[in-house]
């Protein structure tokens, strides 16, 4: 059978909404439901809508989304677990026209990686930073992250994270947000089509930031769910993620032009 | 111009970087190699070639803000001492998974663990057996001299980007303390964007319209595939293993007997060759000056010409000794000397060494 092209199937005329050519064909890896492939992909349309895509230098972290340069369809980087801030700082500094992002997941940016986040905020490094907090290490199998919740339960919190013997979860956005390194500093979700909305203009912002030479970090934070990784289903991952999440990591900013809101 | 000056060899390893046109210099201060960052802060190289100079908050920092340069198509080095260089090994595997170019230094201490700001060359089988993960290799420098500390980073970036390779100076607090006389290369401009451009099409420097965009990464999924990668860098390692050998020989011609040594190590030798000489004892000195490539076959070729036996001197416990027995293989006496933990051997005690453990055991 011959190949059916999509402008068979949909009329131009009809054709409400198509994907950005700065997302490649690759079919995502991410599980059905997940959060990475939406703002994989509003992250690419505010490059491509602010005509950035030939100097953006992206950075793939290691975590589930270790494979967004092949996803994402320009010049990129995969850095070490955790070391993204710190590749990025590498680049910005010798190529300081370029626009240069990380993107990485909690395990990687507040676990392994809070050295190189903390410092490279700290410096003011003129980076964006999309920070996908799912609460757990995704990739891996579901084990406990920094971010996991009091009483919730990973594969090596299997009854769940008990604060006496594993710790807190970690607010490294509330943490950065007090470095006067950073410029921008927000939380959002992408979860819902009016979330989408919210975050992708967060995410532009953070891009328009740098393109101005704002000075310091622009850091997105994204709440998002690992319904693989939590075992539920992706409606269920939603919900408890409303229920549970977002009253621990309240969404909106905390810092807007340098200053906390 | 070139000019002649007296430096540590710190410093001449800094004012090398600058003049061989550097874009970057990302590290984090240790005994004994701090006068490295110390020397290019106060220089301004900013202002001077336009150079970064920035101090990171760990070495893990550091060569991975190098890996990221790098992958920029930017010529860019960190240095550091032994405990530094240990956290640096996991950015180097990625760097030489990823094939990309970089320089560093290692001006070895003695260890294990914190160990001492003594010198020492502890770290032979780190910087050629791996270092890090991975099946890979890097080029390995020795510089036995101040002016070697200069030249050899002029000669660590070409061979860097010459085969996309980690190319290390290993060094010792020897050489990166002592001053000598150096004579400077001539500085070499730094590329303009539009040379990287032209140059180093691999590089990410954003994806220009019509053109395919570039990816720095050292993973693939597929084992096949990695296999196949693999079998590339190997072929490279092997062609680096034929053309880039260097070593230096020193009163070889009519040696019955052969120290083998490289660095501060080298420099002692060369003086237990006067010893041994003035008593009649014909001895010659091979320098090693790349550890990888090591200059197996040369080796192999002496000692077939009658060498009755190659002392391997070191400050360490028995490590460069190992690849001169591979590369003997047999075929002659080898034997090994060497003080460590920070401790320097005199060159009598090396004499002694020879006489006891070559000539007369
Ligand atoms: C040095 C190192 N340690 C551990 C790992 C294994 N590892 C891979 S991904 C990961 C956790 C990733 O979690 P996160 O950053 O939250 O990303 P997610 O998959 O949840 O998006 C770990 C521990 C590794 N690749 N490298
Ligand atoms: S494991 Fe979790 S984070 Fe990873 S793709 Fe699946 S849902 Fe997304
Ligand atoms: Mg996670």
């Amino acid at each position: 059978m011959a190949d059916i092209t999509l402008d068979q199937i949909i009329k131009p005329e009809n054709l409400v909404y198509t994907k950005t050519k700065l997302m490649t064909d690759k079919v995502l890896s991410y599980c059905p439901g997940c959060g990475h492939g939406t703002a994989h992909r509003i992250t690419m349309e505010v490059i491509e809508e602010l005509g950035l895509e030939e100097q953006t230098i992206g950075i793939a972290p290691v975590g589930c989304s270790v494979l967004a340069y092949e996803f994402m369809n320009i010049d990129m980087q995969q850095a070490a677990h955790g070391r993204a801030p710190a590749v990025a700082t590498g680049i910005k500094r010798v190529w300081p026209d370029k626009i240069v992002f990380s993107y990485q997941g909690d395990g990687d940016l507040a676990a392994i990686g809070t050295n190189e986040t903390i410092h490279a905020c700290n410096r003011g490094e003129n980076i964006v930073i999309i920070f996908i907090n799912n609460g757990i290490y995704g990739m891996t199998g579901g084990q406990m992250a920094p971010t996991t919740l009091i009483g919730m339960k990973s594969s090596t919190s299997p009854f769940g994270r008990d604060a006496q013997r594993m710790g807190n979860p970690l607010k490294i956005t509330e943490l950065v947000a007090q470095l006067p390194g950073t410029y921008f500093v927000t939380r959002q979700a992408v979860h819902t089509p009016a979330n989408v909305r919210k975050t992708k203009r967060a995410i532009k912002k953070a891009f328009e930031n740098q393109r101005d030479g704002k000075p310091g970090v622009s850091f997105v934070e994204i709440v998002s769910n690992c319904n693989s990784g939590w075992k539920m289903t992706p409606r269920d991952a939603n919900t408890w993620m409303e229920e549970n999440m977002f009253p621990f990591y309240p969404l909106g900013d905390i810092k807007v032009d340098g200053k906390l809101v | 111009m070139s000019e002649l000056k007296l430096m540590k060899g710190n410093e001449a390893l800094a004012e090398a970087a600058i003049r061989a046109g550097a874009d970057a210099y990302f590290g984090y201060p240790i005994t004994p190699q701090s006068e490295v960052i110390e020397y290019l802060m106060a220089e301004k190289p900013h202002e001077r070639t336009g150079m970064v100079v920035l101090q990171a908050e760990s070495e893990i920092a550091a060569i991975n803000m190098v890996y990221g340069a790098a992958g920029a198509g930017k010529k860019v080095m960190t240095s550091s001492s032994s405990p530094g260089i240990s956290l640096k090994q996991e950015g180097i595997s990625y760097i030489a998974g990823a094939e990309l170019p970089c320089l560093y230094a290692n001006v070895v201490r003695g260890g294990p663990g914190l160990g001492t700001i003594q010198p020492s060359q502890a770290d032979y089988f780190q910087s050629t057996k791996g270092g890090g993960h991975g099946d890979y290799r890097q080029i390995v420098l020795a510089p036995a001299s101040v002016q070697e500390m200069a030249d050899f980073v002029k000669d660590g970036f070409e061979l860097a980007f010459k085969y996309r390779i980690p190319v290390l100076i290993l060094s010792d607090g020897v050489i990166g303390q002592m001053m000598e006389k150096v004579e400077l290369f001539d500085p070499i401009p730094r590329l303009t964007d539009a040379e990287i451009y032209e140059k180093y099409p691999w590089a990410t420097t954003g994806k220009k319209s019509g053109t395919e965009r570039r990816i720095i990464t050292s993973l693939d999924l597929d084992s096949h595939k990695m296999e196949e990668h693999n079998h590339k860098l190997q072929a490279k390692y092997k062609e680096i293993t034929e053309k880039e050998v260097r070593y230096e020989l020193i009163d070889c011609d009519d040696a019955e007997y052969i120290i083998v040594a490289y660095g501060s190590s080298a420099r002692i030798a060369q003086k237990a060759v006067r010893l041994a000489r003035a008593k009649g004892i014909k001895v010659g000195l091979f320098r090693l000056i790349t550890l990888f490539p090591f200059p197996s076959v040369k080796m192999h070729e002496m000692c077939g010409k009658g060498i009755k036996g190659f002392l391997a001197v070191e400050m360490s416990s028995g490590q460069m000794v190992e690849d001169v027995r591979l590369a003997v293989n047999g075929c002659s006496k080898v034997a090994h000397f060497g003080r460590y933990g920070g401790i320097v051997h005199t060159p009598e005690e090396v004499l002694e060494a020879l006489e006891q453990k070559i000539i007369g055991g």
